[in-house]
């Protein structure tokens, strides 16, 4: 593991992290640092163990071996598998977010969009109707959406949409740290390369740490500073992003990069 | 042995007294015990099939088999009235099984069985209130799942009631859940206070009777005991506010009661009336008048 001197402890370490499922496996000795401020891309084909180690990573899988250790906002590091629920869920929904790929696994179906954006500030604590609604409108007008439409459900709105609404339901308390599990995924070029834009903004205005799961190569070569190659549960390459897509050492690597279509 | 009662313990018809066995009350009291030690948790029990359709208020009336004796005497409201079907129906059963005295009024009464309504008269020390509840868990429309609901309850995530808070005030100005409006109870677990109105939300704050709840369906009982803080949700900019009439009573004159509107006839013509029959009619004995404009 490299180890880089700096102001800043790093954020996310994981060490050893192995899952299987009964004799399969899901990931294995994947070793993960996430420093603050900074986007991991993770990328492999599919059933290569993306969506296990972001699982394991951000407390909802326990992982079979291995440690996840978090240093929290108070400065203490703790082991997010060993951490009692309550404390865990606390995390989760204060210092973490989670953008899933299908905005409908993320978003509340049945609320108008101000509900989602707001629900994270009224678990916080959060009573006073007027304050949850004006952040609600900024973080309408953060995402570029409509402020018009604060009270329409998800439903009325397009995939594109949706999706953006889930990452302003996210933001809205300013976490630390985000997992995506392939933010882009079924979205067209134009809304995915908009919603890109989008997320390069808020990540650097918000000063966000990353996890990003994505097949996706053009959407890590925008928004990773460091990448995951991943194959058959295994990590087989990792380094800088421009530096892995531009001289990828691992056979799977120079293939996946080769598969690329050029436009 | 309870006093009065034949040494086989049976009434009439060949039942046990108050219908259920003696096996399924001493479980029923092993819930309520539990009940009332953790106010406002919802303690489940082992419901037994009732003469009734599910619905009618088997959770209640299995409560109320389980603590009634002899000395009791039961009142039985439904909707507020006394003369309802399945209040006159609930008392019938009561009496003849049981052989207890019965009562329309609150105050001689020492068992409450209620649906949707608590008596506008106070409430004392020693009387007990049983709740019949169609459906005792608060985060149902939040969260689908009972594991999940459950778990939110053991770690008291509640910030997700405040979304249901908030969809109302969005779409309807101010905060249109009108009953079944959920309260928190002694600052720890959140609770359905039955299908009653939020006009009858204050009553359930520090009530000096004991209050149970029954699901039958649900097989659920729980319990505010006496004294207990209990308070309903708000925003601090919406706090909350029970229903007000422009109109009074037109049989009592009362002002300050829960009135229920009545169709007259197809030209529009209405009037209301105090829902709790009781209340409406100890006011019209002690010569209260709301000017009755019955045609």
């Amino acid at each position: 593991m490299v180890v880089i001197d700096g102001p800043d402890p790093p954020l996310l370490t994981a060490a050893g992290l192995g899952k299987w499922y009964g004799g399969r496996v899901g990931c294995r000795n994947v070793d993960v640092v996430v420093w603050p401020g900074e986007v991991v891309g993770v990328v492999g084909e599919s059933g290569s163990g993306k969506t296990t180690l972001l699982r394991c990573l951000a407390g909802m899988l326990a992982p079979g071996v291995g440690v996840v250790h978090y240093r929290t906002g108070e400065g203490t590091v703790v082991d997010v598998h060993a951490l009692p629920e309550p404390r865990r869920r606390r995390l989760m929904r204060t210092e973490w977010g989670v953008v899933h790929q299908n905005p409908r696994d993320g978003l509340r179906m049945a609320v108008s969009a101000g509900a989602n954006l707001g629900e994270r500030l009224l678990a916080e604590g959060a009573r006073h109707y007027g304050a949850v609604r004006s952040r609600a409108l900024d973080w309408m007008a953060d995402v570029e959406l409509d402020t018009g439409r604060i009270d329409d459900r998800p439903h009325a709105f397009s995939g594109g949409m949706q999706q953006r609404l889930q990452i302003g339901r996210v933001l809205v308390n300013r976490p630390r740290l985000v997992f995506m599990d392939e933010p882009t995924g079924g979205l067209d070029v134009s809304v995915q390369a908009r919603l890109l834009d989008l997320l390069r903004r808020l990540v650097a205005e918000l000063d966000l740490a990353v996890v990003l799961v994505t097949h996706d190569l053009g959407v890590v070569r925008l928004l990773a500073d460091r990448l995951l190659v991943m194959r058959g549960g295994e990590v087989v390459e990792s380094g800088l992003t421009d530096q892995v897509l531009d001289d990828p050492q691992h056979g799977y690597t120079q293939m996946l990069v080769a598969s690329v279509l050029p436009v | 042995m309870i006093d009065g009662l034949p040494a086989s313990r049976t009434v009439g018809h060949g039942y046990t007294y108050a219908y259920l066995d003696e096996q399924t009350k001493r479980m029923i009291r092993r819930a309520v015990l539990k009940a009332v030690a953790v106010p406002g948790y919802q303690v489940p029990f082992a419901s037994r099939e009732m003469p009734m359709p599910y619905g009618w208020g088997t959770g209640g009336i299995q409560l109320t088999a389980s603590l009634i004796g002899p000395s009791d005497v039961l009142k039985v409201i439904d909707q507020g009235a006394d003369d309802t079907t399945n209040a006159v129906s609930i008392r019938q059963f009561f009496a003849r099984t049981a052989h207890v005295q019965t009562t329309t009024r609150t105050a001689e009464s020492t068992l409450i069985q209620t649906r949707h309504r608590i008596p506008e008269q106070p409430l004392r020390a020693g009387q007990i209130i049983v709740y019949q509840v169609p459906i005792p868990e608060p985060l149902r429309w939040l969260e689908p799942r009972e594991t999940e609901s459950r778990r939110l309850h053991a770690l008291q995530d509640y910030g997700g009631m405040y979304v249901k808070l908030y969809e109302d005030i969005a779409r309807y100005g101010r905060i249109a859940t009108a009953y079944d409006y959920p309260v928190l109870v002694n600052g720890r677990y959140l609770m359905s206070p039955s299908p009653i109105p939020k006009f009858d939300n204050p009553k359930l704050d520090r009530m000096p009777a004991l209050q149970l709840f029954g699901a039958g369906r649900e097989k659920r009982i729980y319990a505010v005991p006496p004294h207990t803080r209990v308070e309903s949700l708000a925003f601090d900019d919406h706090p909350f506010q029970v229903q007000k009439w422009d109109q009074t009573c037109v049989l009592c004159g009362a002002g300050d009661s829960y009135l229920d509107e009545v169709i007259t006839d197809d030209a529009g013509g209405r009037w209301f009336v105090c829902s709790d029959t009781d209340h409406c009619t100890r006011r019209r004995d002690g010569g209260a008048d709301g000017g009755d404009r019955r045609p």
